[in-house]
């Protein structure tokens, strides 16, 4: 097979999809169009896999007249909606740092791209491959679960906002077509390209609900985000003059000196995209948006595009004090963010901080750099892409039945949902309890820092321990019953039944399977950078086996449930009234008991935490630049 | 496991974790059991009183298994069967001679059925438990981290059987580190002064904490698992100690024998205090012990 056509084709197809979801506006078109083009997207990805399998490495040039002129149009034509866009809602600075970009890279092409000479646009390596199947199949299951609760969203808040679905899902698609093409662009200006259009279409997703909220937060994730693209845009330009090439894998060859400043400008482009400190409030502020949105965001693209740049270049980071400086921003980032998870109630607050402190992980293996370094980054990528699509998904649905994301509203969920909080747990397990994937990373990068330099363990130490203690209480808030309710899990249509399952089957499998994931997919692209290898100890896959194996036969002990127990109330200081659950006050009144989480705000507070992470980030950032100037 | 090192010596590697498997399955429950008597004992000379006999432990987990079993949920109890069974996994792993990353992720696992049986529990008393509970993991898991890395930082591995066989006196290049762990010892064998979530003395303000729901054979579960987990505690800090075994023992039980004057000595803090104490304390004296290698040794 040519192997030009199935990493287009992944770019094209959904790129179609879109379109034709925004000619074809009916329901039912709507639907056959998602589900066909999320079928064939995820085949595609799963083609590419065996693809790369056989052939290895894939590059190659795409000569097709006018693709690079019809990139720059579409670049200047983004430009000007946002800068209209920015005008129209007062936001100046947006729409300077939106004409700023436009103008240095428009006049860029024109006056030096017929000089630009570039090998090969395309590069498709193992790791392509993870983040292809990655967005291929993560992000098409998301496409599928939207259909079902975008209708749902739109029957609840009737009336409340405009029900916009076939722009909704246009742009759904046109996100997925360029995350592909970050993945296999060798050429930065393509690159660029595409990473552009997912800073668009974030802002646009994130104000889809069109109030003066959404609005505000799609405005800060615009302009943190074109800040970024300043970055970018500065690099190529730099790297053009310096280095001499716009080619990734040529800079990654390249003597570390001359490509370290315009890869610690790409670093910080990352850096943005993937919501690290000082930029991590965009992200936080994007809940606002549909459930389906957060899910696309937080798991399978947007800030794995920032990530999946930094650690395409953590073998020029190795051992640099460049990439000693993005490692500590990882783990700062880690570590205070995990902490202000520890405060939050809102579901979806708590999920957006985790995102961003497991992304820190990834960010201070990448900037690490050594082999272990991105083995491990490499598995935290794909364990919390599942889980975390997960996560959303299970909080969607939740939200629209309960009426509230509260983790105080959701006790007793185990009866009033079973199914649903059963795969909440599951995904929640997924980040943090053995021997489930986050967990096997957290044990690949606690080996790859102590290697490395125990001293950044220090981070993930603190930190861990915090991530344990928000997620069990969270989970313990489902688990525990205040009063007797039926259990009501209808209205949830198949269109959102069927990606929560197969991603709860995900969650579990990636771990099953992690010993193959590790040897098929994650260590030829380690040995290809490296010429070196690493793997967890046979034993120690085998005691995870064997602890999954039995993790997952706590179900069997219910056929043992109610069996030989009596039941009774709970202790209530033995002032219990007949209902059981509550007690007599001392008015002689009954009283409902209560259970609320502890949260320690006093001790984690966010505001505090931020700003220090803020400026200590900052600062790191400072002294990278600083560094390399002087 | 060594199941694979040498393609000759499977059999022998298998046959030598099976018996040290069964060894440890029965050794450690006893080991447990007659530590908790001596504890009984001791603390009832402490407080001028002659104690129980030293099997007393095993009576009341042997009577609490003929109790009617009471439960407010009717699925809490499977908690505390797998609480119990990640405890003597855990244990398994250690006196096997495993990676003790994964030894510390395994007893969190367990840990984490503890308290979720609290919650289960649906029960307002056992609900502060495991909020409780929560916070005394997070309060001492940096210490027992720190104690697994340290041990790499001087040895190299994180296999405990090769920490066993070390030359090293670990506890010479990692003194701050093992008086972390010292200091966190306490919440681990649930005594004073951190002692927060299943407070032992009855009528306090939690009550039993965490365990107020669980009766008859699910408690029995809990103290057989705190058998196990106080063998397994111990064997940490044996490790410290591992080039000569009469060192290792006798340290452990000395540290064992300061817990119990330290539980009769102090009363029980507010879980802020000790929160703060052992993260402050994990951090200069655990991280400050690394920091130290690090530098001395590079």
């Amino acid at each position: 097979m040519d192997t030009t056509f199935i990493p287009v084709s992944l770019v094209i197809v959904p790129a179609i999809a879109a379109f034709l979801l925004l000619i074809f506006r009916g329901s039912k078109a709507k639907n056959f169009i998602v589900i066909s083009a999320s079928a064939l997207i995820a085949l595609g990805s799963l083609v590419l896999f065996f693809l790369n399998n056989m052939e290895g490495l894939i590059r190659f040039k795409l000569d097709i007249p006018g693709v690079s002129a019809g990139m720059l149009g579409i670049e200047i034509f983004m430009a000007l909606f946002i800068i209209f866009i920015a005008l129209r809602n007062g936001k100046s600075l947006v729409a300077l740092l939106a004409l700023i970009q436009v103008c240095l890279l428009t006049g860029f092409e024109l006056r030096y791209g017929h000089a630009l000479i570039v090998a090969n646009d395309v590069f498709i390596d193992t790791f392509s491959v993870i983040m292809a199947l990655i967005i291929g199949v993560i992000g098409t299951l998301i496409a599928v679960y939207s259909l079902g609760y975008m209708r749902s969203f739109h029957r609840l808040h009737a009336g409340e906002f405009p029900d916009r679905q076939p722009m909704f899902f246009f742009i759904i698609f046109v996100f997925l077509a360029a995350m592909f093409g970050i993945v296999f662009s060798n050429n930065l200006l393509w690159l660029y390209f595409f990473w552009e259009i997912t800073t668009l279409s974030s802002f646009l997703l994130i104000g889809y609900k069109g109030n003066a909220e959404s609005a505000q937060n799609a405005f800060r994730a615009l302009l943190y985000n074109l800040i970024g693209g300043l970055f970018f845009a500065v690099a190529i330009v730099w790297m053009h003059f310096f280095a001499g090439t716009i080619e990734m894998d040529k800079l990654m060859v390249m003597h570390k000196a001359v490509v370290m400043f315009p890869v610690m400008l790409l670093c910080f482009a990352g850096l943005t995209k993937s919501a690290q400190l000082p930029f991590s409030s965009w992200l936080v502020g994007a809940m606002v948006a549909p459930s389906p949105v957060s899910a696309l965001l937080h798991s399978s693209t947007m800030v794995k595009a920032g990530v999946y740049l930094i650690v395409r270049f953590a073998g020029v980071l190795e051992g640099t004090v460049v990439g000693l400086m993005i490692a500590l921003v990882g783990g700062i980032t880690f570590l205070l963010t995990t902490f202000i998870a520890v405060s939050q109630s809102d579901a979806k607050k708590v999920l957006a901080y985790s995102t961003i402190a497991n992304l820190g992980l990834i960010v201070m293996c990448a900037g690490i750099g050594t082999y272990q370094a991105v083995w491990a980054a490499i598995l935290l990528i794909i364990f919390h892409a599942v889980a975390k699509g997960l996560l959303f998904l299970c909080v969607g649905v939740i939200e629209h039945k309960l009426h509230s994301r509260d983790i105080e509203d959701m006790t007793g969920l185990i009866i009033k949902m079973p199914k649903m909080s059963i795969m909440l747990q599951v995904g929640m397990a997924g980040m943090f309890l053995a021997p489930f994937g986050m967990l096997i990373s957290k044990w690949a990068v606690l080996r790859a820092l102590v290697d490395y330099n125990p001293l950044l363990t220090i981070f993930l130490v603190f930190g861990s321990s915090a991530t344990l203690f928000f997620w069990v209480k969270w989970m313990g808030q489902l688990l525990c019953v205040l009063k007797e309710e039926e259990d009501d899990e209808t209205g949830i249509s198949r269109a959102e039944w069927m990606p929560l399952t197969t991603l709860t089957i995900f969650t579990v499998g990636v771990c099953a399977f992690f010993p193959l994931i590790a040897k098929t997919m994650i260590e030829p692209f380690i040995r290809q950078m490296y010429n070196a290898t690493v793997t967890m100890g046979q034993g120690n896959i085998m005691i995870m086996l064997i602890m999954l194996a039995m993790v997952m036969l706590f179900p069997l002990s219910f056929f043992y449930y109610g069996k030989k127990v009596k039941v009774v109330d709970a202790y209530l200081s033995g002032a219990n009234t007949a209902i059981g659950t509550s007690f007599t006050n001392s008015l002689g009144g009954a009283t409902p008991m209560e259970m609320k989480n502890y949260y320690l705000k006093r001790y984690f507070q966010e505001e505090k935490l931020l700003r220090i992470g803020v400026a200590v980030c900052i600062f790191l950032m400072c002294a990278a630049t600083f560094i390399f100037v002087s | 496991m060594h199941l694979f090192d040498v393609r000759g010596n499977f059999h022998f590697c298998l046959m030598k974790t099976l018996y040290l498997f069964i060894l440890y399955l029965i050794g450690a429950p006893l080991v447990g059991a007659w530590l908790a008597g001596w504890d009984r004992r001791l603390s009832a000379r402490l407080q001028s009183r002659v104690g129980p006999p030293i099997l007393q432990p095993v009576y009341d987990v042997l009577k609490l298994t003929q109790k009617e079993n009471m439960v407010v949920r009717r699925s809490q109890n499977f908690y505390i069967a797998y609480y119990l069974i990640f405890v003597i996994f855990t244990g398994a792993l250690f006196f096997t001679g495993q990676d003790m990353l994964l030894i510390i992720f395994s007893l969190m696992l367990a840990s984490v059925f503890f308290v979720l049986a609290g919650f289960k529990a649906s029960s307002p008393y056992s609900f502060i438990g495991a909020q409780r509970e929560l916070v005394q993991i997070m309060a001492y898991e940096p210490a027992v981290i720190f104690a697994a890395i340290g041990m790499y930082m001087v040895t190299g591995t994180f296999e405990v059987s090769k920490l066993a066989q070390t030359n090293h006196w670990l506890i010479l290049s990692l003194p701050g580190i093992f008086f972390a762990y010292l200091f966190i010892l306490a919440m681990k064998l649930r005594k004073s002064p951190f002692d927060i979530s299943t407070s032992h003395h009855g009528h306090q303000e939690v009550v039993k904490g965490i365990t107020t729901e669980f009766s008859g054979k699910a408690l029995a579960m809990i103290e057989v698992a705190h058998w196990y987990e106080t063998t397994f505690i111990l064997g940490i800090v044996y490790l410290f100690f591992a080039k000569s075994v009469v060192a290792g023992l006798s340290a452990a039980l000395a540290a064992y024998v300061f817990m119990v004057f330290v539980d009769n000595a102090f009363a029980r803090v507010k879980w802020p205090l000790a929160l703060a104490s052992s993260w402050i304390v994990a951090f200069l004296c655990g991280a400050g012990n690394m920091i130290w290698l690090f530098f001395t040794r590079h």
